[in-house]
């Protein structure tokens, strides 16, 4: 009798939490979904009924086709930039674990904390005055790469100390291999997983990033999130909602690849 | 060449774009901060001044609540996911942290769509009530944008926390005679606390500082990245926009420092 009880009260529990995950999964998933649907409907207040057509899409290439390629071209950058800066950086910072390298490593994390409002403001403020980098798409790119290099860097740094990078480099040393050569051929294959993931970070935080580069862009310079802002406030709910499929389309697969990734590094 | 002439040479580039692209430019912000007719003062007048004043307050008890609301949620959802296996729990799992790489402004957008002048609520309690509910361009439509915006970073964080915790405390609970709410209550959500320091630090630093989903859904919600960006650009009121920045900097970074230092790593992203 107290085991049906207490099976009864089990399975009410489960159901309670199953229906209440279901609501959050809900909350979540229910206005991607609607939006989805309004970038490929003829009419979104008479619903899918008025027929399914791509002249939303179409008409997204034609008025923002420049913000999509720019937004490739910075998160591609952005991931040279740091690939080039970051990796050897996180090197050094784990092979000297001193209270220097941990004030470093501080300091390039702040980023992260600081809202990306204030780090724009400082970027104008300091080089506002440059008007050829001001007006160019580096001046995105340099806020791209303050805000993602801790990504890079710690993810790299994360897989040295899980590897234990340091014996490996101590027995190129002692094979008599020059700094630069463990470099090449011992820590950068070593660094692979969390180079990848770190890369996987970069371009998807970069591609979707808005606080900063809101501030940061000029009317020439606009990238996909500062068009899907502009698109939002000023274009009818279909074309808007083609423009976000879009940019979903671009962050799905990566998004996928990020958790296929962490997948295989919980496995190992 | 040297170990250490190599080391060096391996973070030069880092710390020479650093110091070039942050730590000067930061440096200016804290500068011009001072440079308004009040000087100094102006960092003062964030909290003496009426109007920054109320907004920070706002802006503080918008990003509690959300915090606490989104904490509640996450819990419930992320024991839940963690402790049942069934069919079709990887798909929920991946509907719920889906969201993770949405921009602010594209959040902003979902909850137009969810609770706008034409959204879904609206249309529900048009239809049930005859009533059209709108919510999303008011303080009530930032807060389920900042939920939408944390709840798949927190259920991540309360998961990974709940699967390193030790069954075997409950079990032994449980021997004890003890029920599910009081397993709850006194095993499993104590153990869980450094979790909720961590992650909930996160996500009220990102609602502090969030711009996107505000600039989205209306640019007069009072709240302090909104009054940044408009004595920015309407008012030119540089000296201002500037202290107001570097005290919601402040802020962020103590809030996720002090949660640091009581429960170990945490790492935010703000879209």
């Amino acid at each position: 009798m107290l085991k049906t009880v207490t099976r009864w009260r089990d399975r009410l529990i489960f159901s309670a939490q199953l229906a209440f995950t279901l609501l959050v999964a809900a909350f979540l998933i229910v206005p991607a979904v609607l939006s989805m649907m309004a970038g490929v409907t003829v009419n979104y207040f008479r619903g899918i009924r008025s027929g399914v057509t791509l002249e939303w899409i179409a008409q997204v290439w034609d008025l923002y086709a420049d913000t999509i390629v720019r937004s490739f071209l910075i998160a591609l950058s952005a991931l040279v930039v740091t690939l080039v800066i970051g990796v050897p950086a996180a090197y050094a910072l784990y092979v000297r674990r001193g209270s220097l390298a941990r004030l470093v490593e501080e300091i390039i994390t702040l980023p992260l904390a600081i809202p990306g409002l204030a780090i724009a403001l400082a970027l104008l403020l300091t080089y506002g005055g440059f008007s050829d980098f001001r007006r160019s798409w580096l001046f995105i790119l340099a806020g791209h790469v303050v805000f993602t290099l801790p990504f890079m860097v710690r993810s790299v740094i994360a897989v040295f100390a899980a590897t234990d990078v340091r014996t490996l480099d101590e027995g190129a040393a002692s094979l008599g291999a020059s700094p630069w050569r463990r470099f090449r051929d011992v820590i950068v294959p070593n660094a692979r997983p969390g180079i990848l993931a770190g890369a996987l970070m970069v371009v998807t935080l970069s591609l979707g990033e808005f606080n900063l580069t809101w501030m940061l862009h000029t009317p020439l310079t606009k990238t996909l999130p500062v068009g899907l802002a502009d698109s939002y406030a000023s274009m009818r709910l279909e074309v808007a909602s083609a423009y976000t499929l879009v940019f979903f389309v671009m962050i799905i697969p990566l998004l996928v690849a990020m958790q296929v990734f962490a997948g295989w590094g919980t496995r190992r | 060449m040297r170990l250490n002439t190599f080391l060096t040479l391996c973070l030069l580039p880092l710390a020479l774009t650093v110091v070039a692209f942050f730590l000067l430019p930061m440096a200016r912000l804290v500068a011009v901060g001072a440079t308004g007719p009040s000087g100094i003062a102006a960092y003062a007048a964030i909290l003496i001044e009426p109007r920054y004043r109320g907004t920070l307050v706002n802006t503080i008890l918008l990003s509690a609540a959300t915090t606490a609301a989104t904490l509640a949620i996450a819990t419930v959802a992320g024991i839940f996911l963690q402790r049942h296996r069934f069919p079709g729990r990887a798909v929920l799992v991946a509907l719920l942290t889906f969201p993770l790489a949405f921009p602010g402004v594209v959040v902003g957008f979902m909850i137009i769509l969810l609770a706008g002048r034409q959204g879904l609520i609206g249309e529900i309690t048009l239809a049930l009530f005859g009533d059209k509910q709108v919510w999303a361009y008011s303080m009530q439509g930032l807060f389920l944008g900042y939920l939408y915006f944390s709840i798949p970073r927190v259920i991540l964080t309360i998961m990974a926390a709940v699967e390193k915790l030790d069954t075997s405390l409950e079990e032994a609970a449980r021997a004890l005679g003890a029920g599910p709410w009081a397993v709850m209550r006194d095993v499993v959500l104590p153990a869980l606390v450094p979790a909720f320091i961590a992650s909930g630090a996160i996500a009220f630093a990102t609602a502090m500082g969030a711009f996107g989903t505000a600039f989205t859904l209306a640019t007069d919600i009072d709240v302090l990245p909104m009054l940044i960006y408009t004595e920015f650009t309407l008012s030119a009121n540089v000296a201002t926009a500037a202290a107001l920045s570097v005290g919601l900097g402040l802020v962020a970074w103590a809030i996720l420092a002090l949660a640091r230092s009581i429960a170990g790593n945490t790492i935010a992203a703000a879209g």
